[in-house]
């Protein structure tokens, strides 16, 4: 009896039955499906949201999960570039840079409050910045990594050269948040819309323009839509996310100087980017919520840090280029449970 | 006649330096960010042979740092960007992650602080046109042209630098001719890294070894090669030649504090008139833009 019992049972995928043709197209009939596709998002989002209650407990990685989130919005951004765009971004420390000193222009020079300061840095640093790059648009590959790896250099070099904006000191007396948890969820709510923005834009009619100008821009430019338009909307939109971060960060530190433009900005996301999954998103964050706590536990090493990340970075690269999230979405996905014959 | 004199020596300086980046990418169309690293490396190595090993003799650990340096660079390629050839964004991070690592490595290792110096080659100043110039920097420019005319030389008319030109030429014509294109690519990026330390060797004498400088230097090369176009060795020495001099005038009439922006500026400026640079070719551009 109980070997027939076990005869009449087998193995099925969990999503085998949901997904109709393609990824991303669900026939859901059941709450358990609906959770097996929600589980993993509102896990996230949940986590997310709850880890600054959980840090009372800690409270010194209060202070590392704010730089955590930073780091995963400019991880967003430079995936969103690197994969759907095509345009790699070596110096995303230029955006970071941009919007802090903006932010503190506008809250210490001309006493803007600090829900004011904030979005204006945004918004006018992601359009300074999309102007400067503007010039290097039309290059590819190596060419743009190269020139946009110049950008943050030469802002340092300007500012140190010409004594503006505080000079090598920077500029201080940069209000700080009113409240703690204004501090945290600031940033965690804008992290998560940049997320779940970003996931739908590309998969809009304007981002499979914006996919089609990595794979084939000559085919984009047949259909009679300028690329032209298309890398500029994505470099305004990904210097958007880094010139918050920026700005965040100016108002966090109370301070915008020249290490806004460090390496660690430019560096750390694109390693968070190649550990999580490129072409993921969620990838870039998850990397992020990897690499900066571990660099948390590394600081007793100074420099040797970085050592680390880009060895991490280059094991990655070579051994599992696909990334972390990529390998988990299929493990996944391959969940399998006993069902009737 | 300082800015004459210097501006040469800036110049020979600045192909110096590039010869190594602008070699390895025309031929292997690996751009090798890691160059200011294997530069900072030659040094710190030689430096090592020097201090740590009571008389060691100079010339001996001079050959040493650059062999082991044009080791470090086949086994590069040999264990990393073999793997990830022709994946271009793979290939940017990767290297720029082997130099960083290299770099803070060293610096964690203890290459801080400014006690780092190896001695010239031949102490003393001579007057040239009235402008007093040390013989360290007389050396540089005929050591500088003569491995230009050496590298023409093994180029143009040895089997070795025949093959690596046919690769850079039309990879698949040459392999089809029975070059194996990683065998090249592991000698030019050993040949690369070798130039990379000479230079090295050439230049830092004149100031300490610090980790910085080879960030200086990747940016530089990066500068010389983008403006003369990446791949023509022509275009590169014309290039050190423009930057060389725009920087020599900048720094004798502005401050020196604007070296650095005018390299920086001239890629962007070039970059936006000419995209394939000076003496890019036709292909290029498609490649490019």
């Amino acid at each position: 009896m109980e070997t027939k019992v076990m005869e009449m049972m087998r193995k099925e995928r969990i999503d085998r039955g949901i997904k109709v043709r393609t990824e991303g197209i669900y026939a859901i009939s059941a709450i358990q499906e609906i959770l097996y596709l929600l589980g993993p998002r509102l896990l996230l989002i949940v986590g997310v949201l709850l880890l600054p209650f959980f840090l009372e407990l800690a409270p010194y990685w209060k202070r590392v999960i704010n730089i955590m989130f930073v780091y995963s919005i400019l991880a967003i951004a430079f995936d969103f570039l690197a994969n759907y765009v095509g345009l790699v971004c070596l110096g995303g420390a230029f955006f970071v840079g941009v919007g802090g000193y903006l932010s503190a222009i506008f809250n210490s020079y001309f006493h803007f409050p600090i829900y004011l300061s904030i979005p204006i840095a945004t918004i006018l640093g992601a359009a300074f910045c999309t102007l400067t790059i503007l010039p290097c648009l039309p290059l590819r590959g190596v060419y743009f990594a190269i020139v946009t790896l110049m950008y943050p250099l030469l802002a340092t070099r300007v500012i140190e050269a010409l004594n503006i904006l505080g000079g090598t000191n920077g500029i201080s007396g940069v209000d700080s948040f009113p409240h703690q948890y204004v501090e945290h969820y600031a940033i965690i709510i804008i992290m998560l819309v940049c997320l779940f923005g970003m996931r739908r834009f590309v998969n809009e009619d304007i981002g499979l323009a914006v996919r089609g100008v990595k794979d084939n821009d000559q085919a984009v430019k047949a259909s009679g839509i300028s690329i032209t338009y298309i890398k500029t909307l994505a470099v305004f939109i990904a210097s958007l996310m880094g010139c918050f971060g920026g700005a965040y960060i100016a108002h966090l530190y109370m301070w915008a100087g020249l290490s806004l433009f460090a390496l660690d900005f430019s560096i750390i996301p694109i390693a968070s980017v190649v550990i999580g999954g490129g072409g993921t998103l969620v990838g870039a964050v998850i990397g992020s919520f990897i690499l900066v706590p571990l660099s948390e536990f590394l600081r007793f090493f100074g420099t040797f840090r970085i050592v680390i990340y880009c060895a991490a970075l280059t094991a990655f690269i070579v051994f599992k280029s696909e990334g972390l999230m990529v390998y988990l979405q299929r493990k996944y996905h391959q969940f399998e449970r006993w069902v009737k014959v | 006649m300082e800015i004459l004199v210097y501006g040469i020596i800036n110049s020979i300086t600045l192909a110096i330096i590039s010869l190594g980046f602008t070699l390895v990418y025309s031929i292997s169309r690996l751009p090798n960010f890691a160059h200011g690293a294997l530069y900072i490396t030659t040094g710190y190595i030689t430096w090592l042979f020097l201090n740590r090993l009571e008389g060691f003799p100079y010339p001996f650990a001079i050959f040493l740092g650059i062999a082991i340096t044009c080791i470090i660079g086949a086994l590069i390629y040999q264990l990393i960007l073999i793997r990830i050839r022709g994946m271009e964004i793979s290939e940017i991070i990767a290297t720029y992650a082997i130099g960083l690592a290299i770099l803070e490595g060293l610096r964690w290792g203890g290459l801080r602080g400014m006690t780092f110096t190896l001695p010239v080659f031949y102490p003393g100043a001579i007057e040239i046109f009235g402008v007093s110039v040390d013989y360290q920097r007389i050396i540089i420019v005929i050591v500088g042209v003569c491995t230009f005319i050496l590298l023409y030389l093994f180029t143009h008319f040895n089997k070795i630098g025949l093959a690596l030109r046919g690769i850079a030429q039309d990879e698949r014509a040459a392999m089809m001719l029975g070059i194996d294109s990683d065998t090249t690519a592991i000698i030019s990026l050993a040949i690369g890294s070798g130039l990379a330390g000479f230079a090295a060797i050439l230049l830092l004498p004149l100031g300490n070894i610090i980790v910085e400088a080879g960030y200086n230097v990747l940016i530089f090369a990066i500068a010389v090669c983008v403006i003369g176009g990446l791949g023509s060795w022509a275009g590169t020495i014309l290039a050190s030649f423009i930057i060389g001099f725009a920087q020599i005038l900048t720094e004798h009439f502005l401050s020196s504090h604007y070296q650095m922006v005018v390299a920086l500026l001239a890629i962007i400026v070039t970059l936006l008139i000419k995209p394939s640079g000076i003496f890019g070719k036709q292909k290029e551009l498609e490649e490019r833009v």
